[in-house]
């Protein structure tokens, strides 16, 4: 069980929180992408391993969305 | 109570004056406070403990601690027996019953045994080759496999025991309370650090319990006493016995089961205390010192009762004054075996003879312990077979049988790398030792003592402390001198080196099995067998063979037979490696890791404020997701149907009541709160006025529904959002991930207000008159609150929200109230509408209300819906983005879709929910599936069975006859497709 580091809270047990998933896509202005773009958003996520940024959500704590860097090979996570 | 023949008359660190009772087997035994169940049957002369798993040969015990393979019994009886626990690690208590293991009809004669005799038939990879065909037998074969392959057995009836956890944190933790592990805990508090200790024993001291050292001029045991005594002062020390550290998990959280209640099985029954207690501890640091564990060679006979690994019988001996045999020879490729020869002399046994596999026989230590008491060394020489059936009688050496009823084998020792391992830590193989070494790689972790691979009682002590001092300076960030434990005297050390040791895996040329692992019965022949057969990576060995898959996981086998696969393949050992090791390092009760979390207290339990008055007041609850909710409210010989039949015609014809609190609520504020909710809902909001509710529907960004409810404009940038009972959660941090992520710039802020507000839904046409009698809200007619109006008000001086909104198509009001007034304002708007007829209803009627009115719920919003499928076409803004709009342009969305339609049943069978719409009668398997029903009911009001149902282009199929078929009870229903509402179209109700 990781101890993750809540930018507000400090460091508390994986429990607390919620995986958000790939956090290097921005929500791109629907009106501005094609659909092949858009599909891409909405759909596929690369599954690195290595260094990954992913938004965590402090679910039973401050309630708030951030983003970590953690390494999918060694479970750490890195600057 | 029997004599105990082979307890030596002195020494050992029992309590002779505290004689305990036992039974095995259902012979009644005695023993002493501070035996284990296998001390005590050593010193009663019982040896035969098991039958093997697969050939059901006669096993004994075989070593002292954790790593034991065959000495597996069934403790206690009925709801309470626990199977395959070690004999070796069970705390001796009075009236402790265990059983034998794996053998019919008896211990002494195994009708299984016959195994052995077929057991050319019966290689290694048997099961996999033989049982596979034909597939349809298996069922037989498993059944006798069953029979044949058995452990323990579990207990049938519920555990009627508690367990409980517990979380700490600390700044070392310390695993071992051995030389090593007592050093490095009193270093790291002399350091200023917060401690733990770990130790699985029931005593501290690990291998100096059986150590005739002496340390600062006293007795290892006494100091080992001194040592738990200081750190037991510590203000900041917990020492926990018992307790097995199982598992290294992330950032060094420590799971550990700890025994409670002295003995296995006695102290909780008395006391109804907790069994077990599961500690989840939170290390900076961690200090490994968990020792390391003998291996026996392989050679044939080798698992002959009365074949006991060297250190154990020195344990016995020393620890527990029992005397595992009274005429022994060592078989050993080290020095440390030596040991054995005072130990036993001491106890009152002989040693016959040393055979030593080394040419160069032993060093000069251990030489003299041989010569000091006379006993014949044979150098360069091999246990070849062993005589004896179900005990030892004798070892043959070169040719020639050595009478002895016990033979001590040592094949050196491996470090107890588990937990290291599980720490992602690399290992090494050190070729000084002939085993597996940490090589760095664990974070914040490090090894101390024989778990590195280092051995002598001066040397753990020393490391441990450094190891200590170093764990505690790193976590305080200051320099710490190392405590003086670091520099004791030791004299007379047993097994002060290993060097030089002679890898000794196994023994060529004998005839008769040579076991590596005992448990499975897994011999050198089998490893030969699968290197032929190509499985020679040791995974593909351990799968194949089954090597290392039993309870003890292999730690008297794994590097055994690791190395002779080397060997087989012309491979380093340390090239070929290990099998992984993983959690748990022993078996942990399944009732330790639930913990509290079982029966009733398994989920948390969400209730309404208003669950006292439904209780009270006879309502029939339900679980709905976490929450109780009340299911209907039975009057007088009532039947289920009856109740929620009258529920809801009462609701269409005056006037009902129903607790709505488990509604999500989320309270929205911020500058940009219209636009925010403009862009998550599909249709408008930034028009909402202050004091107006509106619906909303809203997607996920892949287009599909996510959830519905009505936002309410308090006022200014306030707004008050309802979602369903069973997405509440999610739609919260939906929006959450949105307002902070997406667009923090609109600065909108969120929070839940679920279980802040009561919420209660007063429904039906004389709603208004009841709302204007109980509220002191001045008018409620149309022009005051019409439909979809919002105003606030009070009831009996409780602060009341009221919203002109409607799930049932009634005219109705919801009505919230912070929590704590829950019952005072339900309890007044019964009162109040008591001249009108009111009535409280259920989820049970709501149900029905809500087909009869073609609202949809979680049933319909499945996920795979769109808004268009449900109806909702003509809601989605054109203008502007919403979450999921863009996704909505698929090219996929434009072809035919499932739509929401209604069934209504031709007669008055009922349409089973979840069933099939297919063009004919008959199992839906048999014709082209079109729809299905997601939800159904009765419909009192309409006299009529109607659904709610999915079905391809159903929009433009009103009118047509269809069947719905229940995939599970057949059944075939003939409907007729309609527009999915049923009662008032247009609204007027609920507008009126």
């Amino acid at each position: 069980m990781l101890l993750i580091k809540c930018p507000h809270c400090g460091a508390r047990a994986q429990t607390e929180f919620s995986y958000g998933g790939d956090a290097t896509r921005e929500r791109p202005a629907p009106a501005a992408v094609t659909a092949e773009e858009w599909l891409d958003y909405v759909y596929l996520r690369d599954n690195p391993r290595g260094p990954h940024l992913e938004w965590w959500h402090h679910a039973a704590g401050c309630r708030r969305w951030f983003k970590l860097r953690r390494d999918t090979a060694t479970h750490k996570f890195v600057p | 109570m029997s004599a105990q023949p082979f307890r030596a008359p002195n020494g050992g660190r029992i309590d002779r004056r505290r004689p305990l009772r036992f039974t095995f087997d259902g012979v009644e035994y005695g023993g002493f406070h501070g035996d284990t169940l296998a001390s005590a049957l050593v010193a009663n002369g019982v040896n035969l403990v098991g039958r093997s798993f697969k050939y059901h040969r006669p096993r004994g015990i075989l070593s002292a601690g954790v790593e034991e393979p065959n000495a597996l019994v069934q403790l206690g009886a009925g709801a309470r027996t626990e199977p395959n626990i070690r004999a070796t690690q069970v705390e001796l208590a009075d009236g402790l019953v265990a059983h034998s293991q794996n053998r019919w009809p008896s211990l002494r004669f195994d009708a299984g045994a016959v195994n052995g005799f077929f057991s050319p038939l019966l290689p290694a990879g048997f099961y996999n080759k033989t049982f596979k065909w034909p597939p349809a037998w298996w069922l037989g074969y498993e059944f006798f496999i069953r029979r044949m392959a058995g452990l323990g057995r579990a207990p049938a009836a519920a555990d009627p025991d508690s367990y409980t956890r517990r979380f700490a944190h600390c700044d070392v933790l310390v695993v071992g309370g051995g030389a090593a592990g007592l050093a490095a805990a009193r270093a790291a508090a002399h350091g200023g650090a917060k401690v733990f200790l770990l130790e699985q024993d029931f005593c501290f001291g690990g291998a100096l319990l059986a150590n005739g050292a002496e340390i600062n001029g006293a007795a290892a045991a006494d100091w080992v006493d001194g040592e738990v005594d200081f750190l037991n002062g510590e203000a900041g020390v917990t020492l926990l016995a018992r307790t097995t550290a199982f598992g290294v998990y992330d950032d060094n959280l420590i799971c550990a089961g700890q025994k409670l209640g002295g003995g296995e099985l006695s102290g909780a029954d008395k006391t109804k205390k907790p069994r077990q207690r599961l500690w989840w501890i939170r290390a900076r640091r961690v200090v490994l010192c968990s020792g390391a564990l003998e291996r026996p060679p392989a050679f044939p006979g080798n698992d002959t009762p009365g074949v006991m690994l060297a250190g154990a019988a020195v344990t016995y001996a020393r620890r527990f004054a029992a005397l595992a045999g009274e005429n022994a020879v060592v078989f050993t490729n080290n020095d440390s075996a030596y040991a054995a020869i005072p130990a036993l002399h001491e106890a009152g046994g002989t040693v016959a003879m040393v055979v030593d596999s080394r040419e160069g026989g032993a060093g000069a230590f251990a030489a003299a312990l041989a010569e000091q008491r006379g006993v014949t060394v044979r150098r360069g020489a091999v246990v070849t077979a062993v005589r004896g059936g179900r005990r030892v009688r004798g070892a043959v050496v070169d040719g020639t049988a050595v009478d002895c009823d016990l033979l001590c084998v040592s094949g050196g020792w491996n470090p107890t790398v588990h937990l290291f391992s599980q720490a992602q830590g690399r290992l090494r193989y050190d070729d000084g030792i002939a085993a597996f070494v940490p090589a760095g790689g664990a974070d914040n972790l490090t090894v101390a003592g024989a778990a590195t691979g280092e051995f002598g009682t001066a040397r753990c002590i020393a490391a441990g402390a450094h190891a200590g001092t170093a764990a505690a300076a790193a976590v305080r960030g200051v320099r710490v001198t190392v405590h003086d434990v670091a520099t004791v005297t030791v004299t007379g050390d047993l097994c002060a080196s290993m060097e030089p040791i002679a890898a000794l895996w196994t023994v060529d040329g004998g005839r008769g099995k040579a076991f590596v692992d005992f448990q499975n019965d897994v011999t050198a022949a089998d490893i030969a067998l699968a290197h032929r057969e190509g499985y020679s990576k040791v995974e593909h060995l351990k799968r194949y063979t089954t090597l290392g898959m039993g309870t003890d996981q292999g730690r008297t086998s794994g590097v055994t037979g690791a190395a002779i696969m080397a060997g087989l393949c012309g491979r380093t050992v340390g090239a070929g490696g290990v099998t992984t090791f993983r959690p748990p390092f022993t078996a942990v009760t399944l009732g330790a890791i639930a913990g509290t979390g079982r029966g009733a207290d398994f989920m948390p339990l969400r209730r309404s404020p208003l669950h006292d008055w439904h209780v009270n007041n006879g309502a029939v609850m339900i679980n709905v997701d976490l929450w109780q909710r009340a299911r209907f409210y039975p009057r007088d010989g009532e039947t289920m149907m009856q109740a929620v039949n009258r529920e809801a015609r009462h609701v269409r014809e005056k006037v009902g009541l129903v607790d709505v609190s488990t509604l999500g609520k989320i309270c929205i504020h911020g500058r940009g709160a219209g636009v925010f909710l403009e862009r998550v809902y599909i249709n408008k909001w930034t028009t909402l006025r202050a004091g107006r509710c509106r619906y909303g529907l809203m997607l996920r960004e892949d287009g599909f529904v996510l959830d519905d409810g009505t936002t309410t404009r308090i006022g200014g940038g306030e707004y008050y959002m309802t979602t369903t009972t069973a997405r509440a959660a999610e739609v919260l941090a939906h929006l959450e991930f949105y307002a902070q992520t997406v667009w923090p710039e609109l600065q909108v802020h969120l929070a839940s207000v679920t279980d802040q507000w009561a919420a209660l839904a007063l429904a039906g046409p004389l709603a208004r008159e009841v709302l204007a009698a109980a509220a002191d809200a001045g008018a409620v007619d149309n022009n005051a609150l019409p439909f979809m109006g919002y105003a606030e008000a009070a009831v009996d001086g409780c602060p009341v929200r009221l919203f002109r909104i409607t799930f049932s198509g009634e005219r109705a009001y919801e009505v919230h109230t912070p929590a704590g007034h829950a019952e005072a304002v339900w309890s007044r708007l019964l009162a109040a509408g008591a001249g009108f007829g009111i009535a409280p209803y259920g989820t049970e009627a709501m149900n029905v209300l809500r087909i009869e009115k073609g609202h949809v719920t979680g049933a319909e919003l499945d996920g795979t819906t769109l808004a268009a499928d449900l109806g909702f076409a003509a809601m989605q803004k054109t203008d502007g983005d919403f979450v999921g709009k863009r996704s909505l342009e698929r090219p996929a969305f434009a072809e035919p879709r499932m739509e929401l339609v209604g069934l209504v049943a031709d007669g008055k069978k009922p349409i089973a929910r979840g069933a099939q719409l297919i063009d004919r009668p008959g199992r839906p398997a048999q014709a082209a599936m079109a729809g299905h029903v997601t939800s159904a009911c009765y419909s009192p009001n309409l006299n009529k069975e109607i659904a709610l149902a999915l079905l391809r282009g159903g929009r433009g199929l009103h009118g047509k006859k269809m069947f719905a078929a229940s995939p599970l009870s057949g059944a075939s229903t003939p409907v007729t497709v309609t527009a999915p509402v049923f009662i008032d179209p247009q609204g007027a109700r609920a507008r009126g």
